[in-house]
């Protein structure tokens, strides 16, 4: 597979009047063509700002890159100028917002709000861009397109206002597509549908798509890969099945367990003790270990490296360092260890749930 | 929208009936009467004139005469301008306070906005501090101050234009345009500004940036119309602002305009002129806020009349 967009050791601050609040402190992570790489973790965890920092849409002049690259189409996208990005932004990579409420500009149809982004980036007349417009809402499933096409935002629901958001994000056939928690705001049925059209158009135009969240569910449902992130770093990386089924990190141990499930009679639903950290004045070694029942004393001292769990699988975690102290896992991660081969707790025997 | 446009027009006129009710009774109820400078008179002279006026007759009879005038359009005759009609009085005076009242505005408008919009996208530079200091300026500047300052640098001490009066062409208009400007100017480089930065913080305009948009085109095509929308509602009053700064600065001027009559007239309790011309500012006003209210249809697609197509 190859590699569409390469992370390295990225770092970014925020300047604000308390200090320096650094949001991203070292994140590596590649993008492969075609794939869905879901990034997933909790507020605040630098999930939004890493995109927004690889589409440069953060402010100019409060954000600071630090160090590291972004490597798209052999270029380091932190180096280039406001121009240049212009041309990458809408074509090359583009991107779906939270709330589809507020990110349709209300004084403004929306076929031109379509329309902007072909006209902009292809050279075409605007009667080829209206028709591009039109098949577009076609795909995105916007029923009676042709007339609709001259209507306003505020005449649309809220699901159809995030379809016409992602129609705009595919107008110029992207390679990548941010989805920046691109359902959170819509709801459940809402949800179901909004996913299944990502799905269907990622088959159709094969583009890569990092899809932001902090519902495990949906990651379960979309993604090829998952990145955790934890205080503005990625804890752990792996293949869907890696993350959910062998774990190794306890950050993502907590998630998983803080996730309502059909096959656990728990009567209360875990929840990981603590606060965020406070990227104001970042704590020296694991972010993490404060919360973490799991910690050992290093993890206090210096920030763990990445340990390889399998080819694919990267886990941020003393825990497994060869002198670490074996550990065991919440009982239910136990119980989702137990079906997934290669992991120490497999059970031949156990199919999986 | 014909309904509602319709609807509009009648409640107009229910305002212009409202107004001319409250205006005629309030006059009543001022001291002195517009004879009362015609002191050689004797009394049986006086009741001469009165009868002549119709200001003999018992208050509400003179009332209902006043309102069928009016309905016909006729805004009775002056006392004081040698029995000229008010209608023809306002006619001869309405151009240049018409020409100064427009220009003021578009130019106010358009300066302000520009100036706006420059603090907003440069916010916390030096344009910005410059536009802002500029504004408050404008605002806390009292027209007539500006207009003498005007009057006293750029006509008295450099001869480049007109001090005063209406002889010299589109020349003589131009100071008191400027001095009439400021308040819209200030103000709406003041509403530009806080909206403009609202909107270019908001949603849609970090999407117009994800679609490759520059600068320019986010700035004008996206964030301004949006921004327009509140400064649109201060438009009204701003208009109502420069009638009023208008009665000063015409008269600093020497500007045979109507607000130039309209204190003259009160000056010598001429009641015809002070009704008619109150009446005409205060229909400009309605009008000026039933356009308002069409222009918000126009640039907001949301405050759209139901069923209408603006």
């Amino acid at each position: 597979m190859s590699k569409i967009l390469q992370v390295k050791d990225l770092e970014l601050s925020f300047h604000t009047f308390a200090g320096e609040v650094k949001a991203i402190r070292g994140v590596n992570f590649d993008l492969n063509k075609g794939e869905t790489l879901a990034i997933v973790g909790e507020s605040g965890s630098g999930k939004s700002v890493t995109t927004k920092s690889i589409m440069r849409l953060l402010p100019e002049s409060s954000s600071e890159f630090k160090n590291g690259e972004i490597l798209f189409d052999g270029k380091d996208l932190t180096k280039l100028s406001e121009r240049e990005m212009q041309k990458i932004r809408g074509k090359d990579i583009s991107m779906i917002f939270q709330d589809p409420m507020t990110s349709l500009n209300p004084t403004m149809t929306i076929g031109k709000q379509i329309m902007e982004p072909i006209l902009k980036h292809q050279k075409v007349s605007k009667d080829k861009a209206r028709k591009v417009a039109i098949e577009l809402l076609n795909m995105v499933g916007i029923p009676n397109a042709e007339n609709r096409y001259k209507m306003y935002p505020h005449q649309f629901s809220g699901g159809q206002r995030q379809r016409i958001v992602i129609a705009i994000a595919l107008a110029c056939n992207p390679q990548i597509l941010i989805a920046d928690e691109p359902t959170t705001a819509l709801d459940v049925t809402i949800q179901a549908q909004i996913l299944e059209l990502m799905k269907d158009i990622q088959k159709k135009i094969d583009t890569s798509i990092i899809f932001i969240t902090h519902d495990l569910g949906v990651v379960a449902n979309v993604a090829d890969r998952v990145a955790v992130m934890y205080g503005g770093k990625i804890v752990e990386i792996g293949t869907v099945d890696e993350i959910f089924y062998n774990p190794q990190h306890p950050y993502t141990w907590g998630l998983l367990s803080s996730m309502p499930s059909m096959d656990l009679n728990e009567e209360k639903l875990y929840a990981i003790p603590g606060t965020p950290p406070d990227l104001l004045n970042p704590p020296k070694g694991d972010a993490f270990a404060l919360r973490s029942e799991y910690a050992l004393k290093i993890d206090m001292e210096q920030p763990p490296p990445f340990f390889q769990v399998s080819d694919t699988h990267y886990a941020a975690t003393w825990l497994l360092h060869p002198q670490a102290p074996q550990v065991e896992p919440p009982a239910g991660i136990i119980e989702r260890m137990r079906t997934f081969p290669g992991s120490r707790y497999y059970e031949a025997t156990g199919g999986r749930a | 929208m014909v309904k509602y446009i319709g609807k509009r027009i009648i409640y107009m006129f229910i305002t212009m009936f409202l107004i001319a009710t409250a205006t005629f009774f309030l006059m009543q109820t001022l001291p002195g009467s517009p004879i009362q400078s015609y002191s050689k008179l004797n009394d049986t002279q006086k009741a001469i004139v009165e009868k002549k006026y119709g200001i003999d007759k018992p208050k509400p009879v003179q009332y209902a005469i006043y309102m069928k005038n009016l309905a016909k359009g006729d805004l009775g005759t002056s006392f004081a301008f040698k029995g000229k009609s008010v209608n023809d009085l306002l006619a001869s005076r309405m151009k240049p306070s018409f020409i100064l009242g427009i220009q003021a505005m578009v130019f106010g408008t358009i300066v302000g906005i520009l100036l706006g919009m420059i603090a907003a996208l440069k916010q916390n530079t030096f344009w910005d501090y410059g536009s802002t200091f500029f504004a408050i300026l404008g605002i806390s500047i009292p027209s007539f101050v500006f207009a003498t300052l005007l009057q006293y640098y750029i006509a008295s001490q450099w001869h480049l234009l007109p001090v005063g009066l209406w002889n010299d062409g589109w020349k003589s208009s131009i100071l008191p345009s400027l001095a009439l400007a400021m308040g819209p100017l200030a103000l709406s480089a003041r509403f530009i500004r806080t909206e403009m930065i609202e909107v270019m913080g908001s949603d849609y305009i970090t999407l117009a940036k994800a679609k490759g948009a520059n600068g320019f085109e986010i700035a004008f095509k996206h964030a301004f119309r949006n921004a327009l929308i509140p400064l649109i509602t201060v438009l009204g009053p701003v208009a109502a602002g420069l009638v009023t700064g208008s009665l000063v600065v015409e008269q600093i001027f020497a500007i045979p305009g109507i607000g130039e009559q309209f204190v003259s007239s009160i000056m010598v309790n001429d009641f015809a002129t002070i009704m008619g011309t109150t009446l005409f500012f205060s229909a400009f006003l309605i009008v000026v806020i039933f356009i308002v209210d069409i222009l918000y249809g126009v640039i907001d697609p949301r405050i759209r009349v139901a069923g209408g197509k603006a």
